[in-house]
């Protein structure tokens, strides 16, 4: 543990992120920008999504675009021009960095404890939360001692996207492989067929956006500056409880 | 003042933000054109070979389906009915003229026509075709195991790939460029499921799907899976075919592996 610092104010910065954890933030974060811009470029080319092995192309499930032109404009595709070939090339690229990244940041995460201490909520939490809703739907977030953990929402949060959304965007990825569906079939008849992996492909990382948009509103609500500070340098400053003070 | 100081402040604050967006797509774009950065992107593509070479191994089959589960609407994709005269000429005779050529690094090059083809053990099978567009349809497919054509033909110590030449054009050159081929290596060849259709869904392939000859290589992409083959060479290098990245789409910036 690195010991706190005392601030002015009675201000108290604690080191809330070691820098293995700040870097594969960033690294995930350029990583899901460009398998999502890539992402968008590669669905152009078919802009529909079905459910079970095959394409219904009479009827799929649901249509992108008005068929005139690209369905995903090309400022939020990369390239910024329809070019499903060059598409293929930053997503598998980046797909392959963010599996990698992913894979440190797991084993750091598990073999560290970090897992357990900062991110499994405390049998305390838990019967709280309906409580903690109300105040984060208030945008009243926590300050002294209790600022010091993540809070129950932010911990089953981030649990859900780190082990279940991200990992989903990697297998549902393998998944739409017809390579690794020679190994990985069963993989396939989960998911319900090619077609079916890729729909819950795009819907995971719609999820994701969401998660993205959440994620933003809750640092520039919790104090951008700080929130800031704290994934790059690593120190968070907690402003004295206002109770005590 | 303080509302024209802060529409001012707005506007410049929207020129700002324009500008500084202009700026950040044009970046974007100069690098995702630049060849440099293409190249290195393109590091994956080794990556991807490796390790599904390494989980598949080289009998690891792809699924196959059901009667039931046959697409009804099985889309064709590229060319769908090559223009050339020869080529006219030979669907109009049920390609009954038509003979495959099998040349290059082997022993005994060898001109098979498709009831020669007809008469040799044939295999059947029932999968799923995947478009690098992102579709998928699932057909049957009956026609020559690769492996029995090459066991024939004897390939020679230095054949590492084979080269499919079709008989349709895709874009017009004065190069020849624009002429459909592929390559696959012996990995994918030997693949019990790697065979040389004539028949689609019980019936004579159908000229939109490739008459008379497609590649079937199951654990790849539909672009991999030459239609309207006219002849197959064993070479050691594809580099001074086409444009020398081992196939049409290859040669316009995708995968040579399209196991993924």
């Amino acid at each position: 543990m690195v010991a706190d610092r005392s601030l002015a104010d009675g201000r108290v910065a604690v080191y809330r992120h070691p820098l293995i954890v700040r870097i594969t933030h960033w690294v995930n974060a350029l990583c899901l920008l460009l398998l999502l811009m890539s992402g968008l470029q590669i669905l152009n080319a078919h802009p529909a999504l079905d459910w079970g092995e095959t394409s219904r192309f009479a009827h799929p499930l649901i249509v992108f675009g008005s068929g005139h032109g690209p369905a995903f404009p090309t400022w939020i595709t990369l390239p910024g021009w329809q070019d499903l070939a060059r598409g293929r090339r930053w997503h598998f690229f980046f797909a392959w960095v963010f599996v990698a990244n992913g894979f440190i940041y797991a084993v750091y995460a598990l073999a560290s404890g970090r897992i357990r201490w900062t991110l499994l909520p405390s049998a305390a939490q838990l019967r709280h939360i309906g409580q903690s809703l109300i105040e984060h739907l208030r945008l009243r977030f926590p300050h002294g001692d209790e600022a010091r953990q993540y809070n129950v929402l932010q911990k089953l949060l981030y649990l859900a996207v780190l082990f279940g959304l991200l990992p989903l965007m990697v297998l549902t990825g393998l998944t739409m492989s017809p390579g690794m569906d020679a190994r990985l079939h069963v993989l396939t008849a989960l998911f319900g067929g090619r077609q079916s992996a890729r729909t819950v492909h795009f819907v995971t990382a719609s999820a994701l956006v969401l998660f993205f948009l959440i994620h933003i509103l809750a640092v520039l609500a919790a104090g951008p500056l700080t929130e800031m500070r704290s994934i790059v340098t690593g120190w968070f400053v907690i402003k004295p409880d206002r109770k005590s003070s | 003042m303080t509302v024209p100081a802060g529409m001012n402040r707005r506007r410049w604050l929207q020129r700002a933000l324009a500008v500084a967006g202009g700026l950040a797509l044009s970046a974007c774009d100069r690098i995702a054109q630049s060849n440099g950065v293409n190249a290195t992107l393109n590091v994956a593509e080794g990556w991807t070979q490796h390790a599904q070479r390494l989980l598949l191994g080289r009998h690891a089959l792809a699924p196959e389906y059901s009667e039931s589960e046959i697409s009804r609407d099985f889309r064709a994709n590229g060319s769908t009915n090559p223009d050339s005269d020869e080529y006219q000429q030979l669907a109009q005779g049920n390609f009954a003229a038509w003979r495959l050529e099998i040349g290059g690094l082997v022993q005994r090059p060898m001109s098979l026509s498709l009831a020669e083809l007809r008469g040799m053990p044939a295999r059947t099978q029932i999968t799923r075709h995947d478009c690098v567009e992102g579709w998928s349809c699932i057909g049957k497919w009956t026609g020559t195991p690769l492996s029995a054509l090459l066991s024939l033909a004897q390939l020679q110590a230095g054949a590492r790939y084979l080269a499919f030449y079709c008989a349709d054009t895709l874009e017009l050159s004065l190069d020849g460029t624009g002429q459909y081929y592929e390559s696959i290596d012996l990995i994918d060849a030997m693949h019990p499921q790697t065979i040389l259709a004539y028949d689609m869904n019980d019936a004579p392939l159908p000229v939109p799907h490739g008459a008379p000859l497609r590649l079937r290589v199951e654990r790849q992409l539909g672009y991999k899976m030459a239609k309207y083959i006219m002849r197959i060479e064993a070479i050691d290098s594809f580099s001074s075919i086409g444009r020398g990245k081992g196939g049409y789409w290859e040669d316009r910036g995708y995968q040579w592996y399209a196991g993924i």
